[in-house]
C-alpha cells in the first residue's frame, strides 16, 4: 500500500476495525472517536499524515489521547478540546511549539484522539504509534520503555482544569499521578505527554500503525462484502495464526486494582471440537491456554473475532454463548526485547511461571 | 377466565384465546391498511367460535410491528426537539450525529445543549440553569414542536436532573409530550438518546394506535384491560405503551420465540419460525430470547435496546425456487400471493411448499402437479432447504448440549425431522406460536446503574439491585410471589481505582390477574 497522506470519511470506517482488532479487547470502543474525527472533516480541518521517514529529525512530537474508564467515554463524552488543551499546556510548560502528533496506542479509541487533535492544531499526525496494540497503563509504551520521560505531562478535562504532573521518580508514577487525577476529573481526560524528538520517534515508534489499522479494516469489510471468510482476511494481512474457534462456555470478570480482570473459557468448534480453550483478561486480552497449556501471550496479540463476520468483540461485549475466533498476531520486535518485556510481557502482569515465546 | 393474544405481523394478524396453560383456537387474519380492521376481524372470529363470554375475558395482549414499521418507512413521525443536558461536557458530538439524513429530517433534526448531567459518581457536571432551559423551552415553542426528548449525561445512574428539566420546560411548554431518556435506555449516551428521540417521535402515533386497538376492544364489546408486548417478552399497560412506543421494537420475533417454548414446554432451545418469505432463528435460555450483544440499528439507527438475538436468512413458504446448474432456493418469495401463483395451487412458479408437498411431507394444493417436478428435484431441493436451516440454526446453538429445535410459523412444514444431531420438536398452534408468546407475557423490572463498592460487598449490591427491579416489576403489574431473576450481570469498570461496577439486573414475573 502507498504511505498514507492524509485521512478522509472513506478511510475512517477501515481504521475504525482495525483499530479495535489491534485493541486485543481493550483500548475503548473507537465509534465515537471515528464520529469525532468526522465532525473535524466536516467543519473543514484536515487530518494530514506525516510518514516516520519524513519526519524531521528535531522535530517535537508529542503522544497524547484519552485517559479514564471506556465506559464513562461512551456515557460522558468530551467537550471535544481536552487533548488540544493538554497539548497547549504543555507547548506553554517547554516553551515550544509543538510539530506533529502521535498515539501513544492504536488499539481502540486513541487510535482517533491524535488524529482529530491534529485536524485542531493543524499539524499532521504521526503514522506509527508507541504499542502496536493496546495496554493497560501508560508506561507500557514504547517510549517509557526505551528512556523517554513523560513528565511534564498535562492533562485537561471538559471544564476547563489543566492539570501539570511535573516531575516524577519515574514512569509508573506518571500512571498513578494522573490515574488519581482523571477520576477526580470525572473518569476521563485528554492527556499529552513531554515532547520527544523527530529521531527518537523514528527510532521507537512502531511504524506505519495508521496505514496497518486502515488496511486492516478494509480487508475486513472487503471479505464481507465478497462473502470470503473474513478471518482468513485478518490472518493473511497480519501474518497471524488461527488459534481457536470456540463458543464462549463460562465467562469471569471481576474487579482488581481498578482494572477488568477475568477469564474466558471456551469450547472448541469446526476443527477444534474436542479443545478448551481459556483467555485471561485485563482491560486486554493477555495469555491464551489450550487445554491448560499456554500458547500465546502478551506481548503478541490475542484478539478475538465474530466468528461469522470478523468484527472485533471488546472484553466488555463479551456474552456467554458467542461464537468467536481467537486469533494470534506477532507483536513488534520493538516490544520483544529484554528490557520490553520486563514492562510488557507475562511476568509484568503478575504471571510469575510464564516465560514468553514468540509466537 | 380467559386470556387473548393477538399479533399485528406485516402479513398476517393472528389471534389465539387461552384458558390457563391451554390454546382453545387459535386463527389467522390478512394484516389491514389500517390495522384496526385486521385486528377486529381476527378478535371477533375467536371468540364467535370459541363462543366464549365477554365478560370472561381477563386481559388482551397486543404484540404489533406497527411502531418498527413507522421508523423503517420514515412514515407517520412527529417533529421532535431534542434536549441534552451535559455542558460543558459531550458537546463534541451534538443529538442524532450519527443519524441517517432521511430519518433525520423527519424528525426535524431540531436540538440544544443545556448545563446539567452528572458524573459516573454522582457528582454533578454543572448545576441546571433554570433561564437556559426557559429560553430553550421558548425557542421550541416558536417552532410549534410538541414531542421533547430529554436526555443527560449518566442518567441512568441518577435521573434528578431529567426530571427536573422536564418540570422547568413544562411550563412554557403544556402541551408538549416529554420523553425521559433515564426511563427508556441504558448507559451509552448516543445510544439511549437517540431511543428517547425516537420515542418522543412515536408518542403521537403510539396514542392513537394504542386508543384505536383499546377502540377496537370496546367495538366488540369486550371491556377487560389490554396490554402491548415488549421487546424483551414482557408486557405494557395501554397507558405506558403510548408513552413508551420503542419498546415494542422487535416484540414480534421476541413472542414467537416465547411462544414457541410456551407450546413444547421447552426453556431452552432453538426456535426456528419459517414465515411466507424469511426464517427467522432464535434462541431460548430459560424461556427467554437471547439477547443481541452489540448495538442494534433501528432504521438506520443504533439503539442499545433489549433487542432478541435474531440470525435471519431468506427461506419461507413461499420462496420461489429455481434450477440452472444447481438448485436455488430464495431470496424472492411469491409473499401472501402463494394461493394462486404455486404449483399445487395451478400457478406456475415453483415454491418450498410444491417441494414439501411433492415429496409427501404436506398435504396442501394439487399434490399430483407437485410429484410432477421429478423426484431428483424434489430431493436435491429439499436436501438444500435442510442445508439452509441447519446452517442457521448452527449459527445461533450455544453448546454440543443436544437441546431441541421447536418449530413454529405458518411455513415450519419445511424443518426436518431432525436439524444436524438435534431433535425437532413441531408444537401443537405451531403457527400461531407468536399469538399465544403474547398472551402469555410477563411483567418486567430492570436495573442498569453503576454501584460503588467502596463500603459495601459485591453480595449487598446485588440484592440491592434485585430489591429496586422488584420494586420496578410490582409497579408495573407484577404479582409480588411470582418474581424471580431473569438476567444478572456485573462488570466492573476498569481503570479505575475506587471500587465500582455496573449492574445490570432484571426480574420478571406473572401478571397480577
Amino acid at each position: 500500500m502507498d504511505k498514507l497522506k492524509s485521512v478522509s470519511f472513506k478511510e475512517l470506517d477501515a481504521i475504525e476495525i482495525g483499530a479495535a482488532i489491534l485493541g486485543t479487547g481493550g483500548g475503548g470502543n473507537p465509534y465515537i472517536g471515528k464520529l469525532r474525527c468526522r465532525e473535524e472533516l466536516k467543519q473543514g480541518n484536515k487530518i494530514n499524515v506525516i510518514p516516520l521517514n519524513e519526519l524531521d529529525d528535531n522535530a517535537l512530537v508529542v503522544s497524547l489521547g484519552g485517559i479514564g474508564a471506556p465506559v464513562v467515554g461512551i456515557e460522558k463524552m468530551e467537550e471535544g478540546q481536552e487533548c488540544l488543551r493538554a497539548m497547549r499546556a504543555l507547548e506553554q510548560e517547554f516553551n515550544c511549539k509543538i510539530d506533529a502528533l502521535i498515539s501513544s496506542e492504536i488499539g481502540g479509541s486513541n487510535s482517533m484522539e491524535p488524529m482529530l487533535t491534529a485536524a485542531q492544531a493543524d499539524i499532521p499526525v504521526v503514522d506509527g504509534d508507541g504499542m502496536g496494540r493496546a495496554f493497560p497503563e501508560m508506561q507500557m509504551c514504547t517510549w517509557s520503555i526505551y528512556g523517554h520521560k513523560s513528565a511534564p505531562a498535562a492533562m485537561a478535562d471538559e471544564k476547563g482544569n489543566v492539570l501539570v504532573i511535573k516531575d516524577t521518580v519515574d514512569e509508573i508514577w506518571v500512571e498513578r499521578l494522573a490515574r488519581s487525577g482523571v477520576v477526580t476529573m470525572g473518569a476521563a481526560a485528554g492527556i499529552a505527554m513531554a515532547p520527544m524528538k523527530g529521531s527518537f520517534v523514528k527510532k521507537y515508534a512502531i511504524p506505519h500503525t495508521i496505514t496497518q489499522a486502515l488496511s486492516l479494516g478494509r480487508s475486513v469489510i472487503n471479505a464481507n462484502k465478497e462473502n470470503k471468510n473474513p478471518i482468513d482476511a485478518v490472518l493473511a494481512h497480519e501474518n497471524g495464526k488461527l488459534l481457536m474457534t470456540g463458543k464462549i462456555v463460562d465467562l469471569e470478570r471481576h474487579l482488581k486494582g481498578g482494572f477488568a480482570v477475568g477469564q474466558i473459557v471456551l469450547e472448541g468448534f469446526g476443527d477444534y471440537q474436542n479443545d478448551k480453550g481459556t483467555i485471561d483478561l485485563q482491560n486486554e486480552f493477555l495469555v491464551f491456554c489450550r487445554n491448560d497449556k499456554m500458547e500465546v501471550c502478551v506481548p503478541d496479540l490475542i484478539v478475538v473475532l465474530d466468528s461469522e463476520t470478523g468484527f472485533p468483540i471488546g472484553t466488555e461485549l463479551l456474552r456467554y454463548g458467542q461464537r468467536i475466533a481467537v486469533l494470534g498476531l506477532p507483536c513488534h520486535n520493538l516490544l520483544r526485547s529484554s528490557r520490553a518485556l520486563d514492562v510488557i510481557g507475562p511476568k509484568a502482569f503478575g504471571y510469575h511461571d510464564l516465560e514468553y515465546k514468540p509466537m | 377466565m380467559y386470556r387473548i393474544g393477538i399479533d399485528v405481523g406485516g402479513t398476517n394478524t393472528d389471534a389465539v384465546v387461552m384458558q390457563n396453560e391451554k390454546v382453545l383456537l387459535g386463527v389467522k387474519n390478512p394484516t389491514t391498511e389500517d390495522v384496526m380492521t385486521g385486528v377486529i376481524n381476527s378478535l371477533k372470529e375467536v371468540i364467535e367460535k370459541t363462543e366464549i363470554s365477554k365478560d370472561e375475558i381477563s386481559s388482551v395482549m397486543i404484540g404489533t410491528t406497527h411502531f418498527t414499521n413507522a421508523v423503517v418507512e420514515r412514515q407517520r413521525l412527529s417533529q421532535t426537539a431534542a434536549v441534552r443536558l451535559c455542558l460543558p461536557a459531550a458537546q463534541c458530538l451534538p443529538p442524532m450525529v450519527d443519524w441517517p439524513e432521511d430519518i433525520k429530517s423527519s424528525v426535524g433534526g431540531k436540538f440544544w445543549m443545556a448545563k446539567g448531567g452528572n458524573e459516573f459518581d454522582g457528582r454533578e457536571i454543572s448545576s441546571i440553569d433554570e433561564d437556559e432551559l426557559l429560553e430553550i423551552a421558548e425557542a421550541i415553542g416558536r417552532e410549534n414542536i410538541e414531542s421533547v426528548a430529554i436526555c443527560s449525561v449518566f442518567s441512568p445512574v441518577n435521573d434528578e436532573m431529567e426530571k427536573k428539566a422536564l418540570s422547568i420546560l413544562q411550563t412554557k411548554l403544556p402541551n408538549a409530550d416529554f420523553t425521559l431518556s433515564s426511563e427508556i435506555g441504558r448507559l451509552g449516551i448516543l445510544e439511549r438518546e437517540n431511543a428517547a428521540i425516537m420515542n418522543a417521535s412515536l408518542r403521537n402515533l403510539g396514542k392513537k394506535t394504542v386508543d384505536a386497538f383499546g377502540q377496537a376492544l370496546k367495538t366488540l364489546g369486550v371491556a377487560c384491560p389490554y396490554f402491548i408486548t415488549q421487546n424483551d417478552g414482557t408486557l405494557m399497560g395501554a397507558d405506558f405503551a403510548k408513552s413508551y412506543p420503542v419498546l415494542t421494537f422487535a416484540s414480534g420475533p421476541t413472542n414467537s420465540m416465547r411462544g414457541a417454548s410456551f407450546l413444547t414446554g421447552e426453556q431452552n432451545a432453538i426456535v426456528v419460525d419459517v414465515g411466507g418469505t424469511s426464517t427467522d432463528v432464535g434462541a431460548l435460555i430459560k424461556g427467554f430470547p437471547r439477547p443481541a450483544s452489540t448495538s442494534v440499528d433501528v432504521g438506520g439507527v443504533r439503539t442499545n435496546f433489549r433487542m432478541p438475538d435474531v440470525y435471519s436468512i431468506a427461506l419461507g413458504g413461499g420462496s420461489i425456487v429455481k434450477k440452472d446448474q444447481s438448485v436455488s432456493v430464495g431470496p424472492k418469495s411469491v409473499g401472501f400471493n402463494i394461493h394462486t401463483d404455486a404449483m399445487i395451487f395451478g400457478g406456475s412458479t415453483i415454491t418450498t411448499t410444491d417441494i414439501a408437498v411433492g415429496l409427501g411431507i404436506a398435504d396442501i394444493g394439487d399434490a399430483e402437479k407437485a410429484r410432477a417436478l421429478g423426484n431428483e428435484m424434489l430431493t436435491s431441493t429439499k436436501e438444500k432447504i435442510d442445508m439452509m436451516i441447519t446452517d442457521a440454526v448452527e449459527r445461533m446453538r450455544v453448546s454440543s448440549e443436544s437441546i431441541p429445535v421447536l418449530a413454529v410459523g405458518g411455513g415450519s412444514i419445511l424443518i426436518p425431522e431432525k436439524v444436524g444431531d438435534l431433535p425437532v420438536v413441531k408444537p401443537e398452534n405451531f403457527a400461531v406460536a407468536n399469538a399465544v408468546g403474547a398472551a402469555i407475557g410477563q411483567i418486567s423490572g430492570e436495573v442498569d446503574r453503576i454501584f460503588s463498592l467502596a463500603d459495601k460487598s459485591r453480595d449487598q449490591v446485588l440484592a440491592e439491585a434485585k430489591d429496586e427491579a422488584t420494586q420496578k416489576a410490582i409497579s408495573a403489574g407484577a404479582k409480588a410471589d411470582t418474581i424471580e431473576i431473569l438476567d444478572q450481570e456485573d462488570v466492573p469498570l476498569a481503570y479505575l481505582p475506587g471500587n465500582a461496577t455496573r449492574v445490570r439486573l432484571k426480574v420478571v414475573g406473572d401478571l397480577d390477574g
